[in-house]
């Protein structure tokens, strides 16, 4: 059965970006971790294959079967050479000959451990979190350079450079890994869940006008920690907890942006655009995740975004005792400003106030816009002047709108900034 | 930054217990104040909460008896350890505290560091 010629185009940029990273991490497990490029080069042969012969001969039934077949014959021709290589330079090498012809399986459980294996290597802490997240999205997503300078608003050669010097980070520790075990895991996986929740929120709270490219992050973040929950060895409470975060947050990003890419608050989303399916996701993994008596920052955030999901004020001072934990737990600029934002609605403005009248964060555009929130009512110049700094801070132009239009809303004027 | 830690006194309520509201009350004053110092980042260590029903006392000459009330109204149910640059700061911490508005009080000590000669 051929599918249609013309889905070839769109067909392959997701096939490849899936495809990819298993592909890389299947033969990379069998070559070595130090050998990563052979891998990537072999997966990257593969598609050019695809694309020429498929746009000739239709595509296959089953591309990704297809695929697999291709990138095991490629990498068993690569040993071949290989051994070739080394038995006339050596001679005589004793067992190469075998190694040569040892199958390269895909089956999806060779596949997904693989792919678990990926996961853990490239969260190491050697590197920053930042490079870590595009080594994730390089390696484990099949993100090409330039997807991810989109992603991050950055240039082509800071991302380059960046992942040329975590590789190097990589192949002198954690290249070394070939399979996990119960040790790897515990002293890893709680690096593991903060990357992969680091590359959820670079996608849920991007700067970055493009929708598609946000949802990507988040699909791509969500995908890595089903492959964690899915396997016994990692299938962690917290994760449990991050899964169900990530579904209640992604459930919520049709309804986040109007179809002018603008940012809509949650007060005045439209309920119906709400995913119900993710909803529920969220619901089962949250009960997962509560099954032990662990209570992680994911664990706090999720019963959070879980209270979202209810109408209604009634939520406000269960959100206010979830974000009294969450700050104890782990002290953060966002969680001070969310957590009085809480307060306020449980108690109203003024006593919020009170709360923030020892704390400033005068370089944050979101304490700005707290600060012109809570003031509304009370003082409009103050609020106008914290919404006019929270205008000159931010990045985004979706946050710039929301603002401009509240500094009218009290009428005052919010042409100040360029 | 010093550390202070914050003793919670109280004594053994004299018109009985209070009733699940007013306690469900106390837990989340208790929490909205707690949090309202982890939120200016001033919260060095939670502490714990000290058991009411299961304590003894432990004396010279083999005498053990039940609990820390026996002779004393006022007992200990508790303790955190504030950071704040000095011990008026984690004064005025202490005068938020919500075991204030049930009859209790609050101890502030600093916390003896090696350096320390006071």
């Amino acid at each position: 059965m051929n599918v249609n010629n013309e889905h070839i185009d769109t067909l392959i940029p997701h096939l490849f970006r899936q495809e990819y990273a298993k592909i890389t991490a299947v033969l990379s497990r069998h070559f070595g971790l130090q050998h990563i490029e052979v891998a990537e080069d072999i997966a990257s042969e593969t598609f050019v294959k695809a694309m020429s012969h498929w746009a000739v001969h239709g595509i296959p039934a089953s591309p990704a079967a297809w695929l697999y077949t291709v990138a095991k014959n490629k990498a068993k021709d690569y040993l071949r050479r290989q051994v070739l290589f080394e038995s006339e330079i050596k001679n005589e090498i004793k067992g190469t000959e075998k190694e040569a012809e040892q199958e390269f399986e895909f089956s999806e459980e060779i596949i997904a451990d693989s792919q678990l294996l990926m996961i853990f290597v490239v969260c190491d802490p050697v590197n920053p979190p930042s490079t870590q997240i595009c080594l994730a999205l390089q390696i484990l997503c099949g993100f090409s350079v330039e997807e991810i300078a989109g992603a991050f608003l950055s240039n082509r050669e800071t991302i380059k450079k960046r992942l040329h010097r975590g590789r190097v980070n990589l192949r002198t520790n954690s290249f070394q890994l070939r399979s996990l075990n119960r040790m790897e895991v515990d002293a890893r996986m709680s690096a593991v869940l903060k990357t992969i929740y680091l590359l959820f929120n670079e996608g849920y709270f991007s700067q970055n006008e493009k929708v598609f490219i946000r949802k990507d992050l988040c699909a791509e973040a969500m995908r890595l920690t089903l492959l964690l929950v899915e396997n016994q060895l990692t299938n962690s409470s917290e994760a449990n907890a991050l899964l169900a975060l990530m579904s209640f947050q992604s459930s919520r990003l049709n309804a986040r942006t109007n179809e002018l890419g603008e940012a809509i608050l949650y007060e005045d989303q439209d309920r119906e655009l709400w995913d119900q399916f993710l909803m529920q996701k969220g619901y089962y993994y949250l009960g997962k995740a509560f099954a032990d008596k662990v209570v992680s920052k994911y664990h706090l955030e999720a019963g959070i975004a879980c209270w979202h999901t209810t109408g209604g004020d009634a939520k406000w001072p269960q959100i206010l005792q979830l974000y009294n934990q969450l700050i104890m737990l782990e002290y953060s600029p966002m969680t001070v400003i969310n957590r009085a934002f809480a307060f306020a609605k449980v108690y109203g403005c003024k006593q919020a106030l009170k709360e923030m009248e020892k704390i400033d964060f005068p370089q944050n555009s979101y304490y700005h816009g707290l600060m012109g929130f809570l003031y509304s009512e009370l003082d409009v110049g103050q609020a106008i002047g914290h919404y006019r700094k929270a205008l000159a801070l931010t990045g985004s132009v979706a946050e710039q709108r929301v603002i401009a239009g509240r500094i009218e809303r009290l009428g005052g004027r919010a042409d100040v900034v360029a | 930054m010093k550390e202070f830690v914050l003793i919670f006194r109280n004594s053994v309520q004299e018109g009985g217990n209070p009733s699940p509201e007013q306690m469900q009350q106390l837990l989340t004053d208790w929490m909205n104040w707690m949090g309202g110092i982890a939120a200016q980042d001033k919260l060095a260590d939670r502490g714990n909460r000290l058991s009411m029903s299961e304590g003894k006392t432990v004396k010279p000459g083999d005498v053990v008896t039940d609990g820390p009330y026996t002779e004393v109204k006022e007992f200990i149910n508790g303790y955190i350890i504030v950071k704040t640059a000095n011990i008026e700061d984690a004064v005025s911490i202490a005068r938020e505290c919500p075991i204030l508005n049930v009859g209790g009080h609050v101890e502030v000590r600093k916390v003896v560091s090696p350096d320390d000669h006071s």
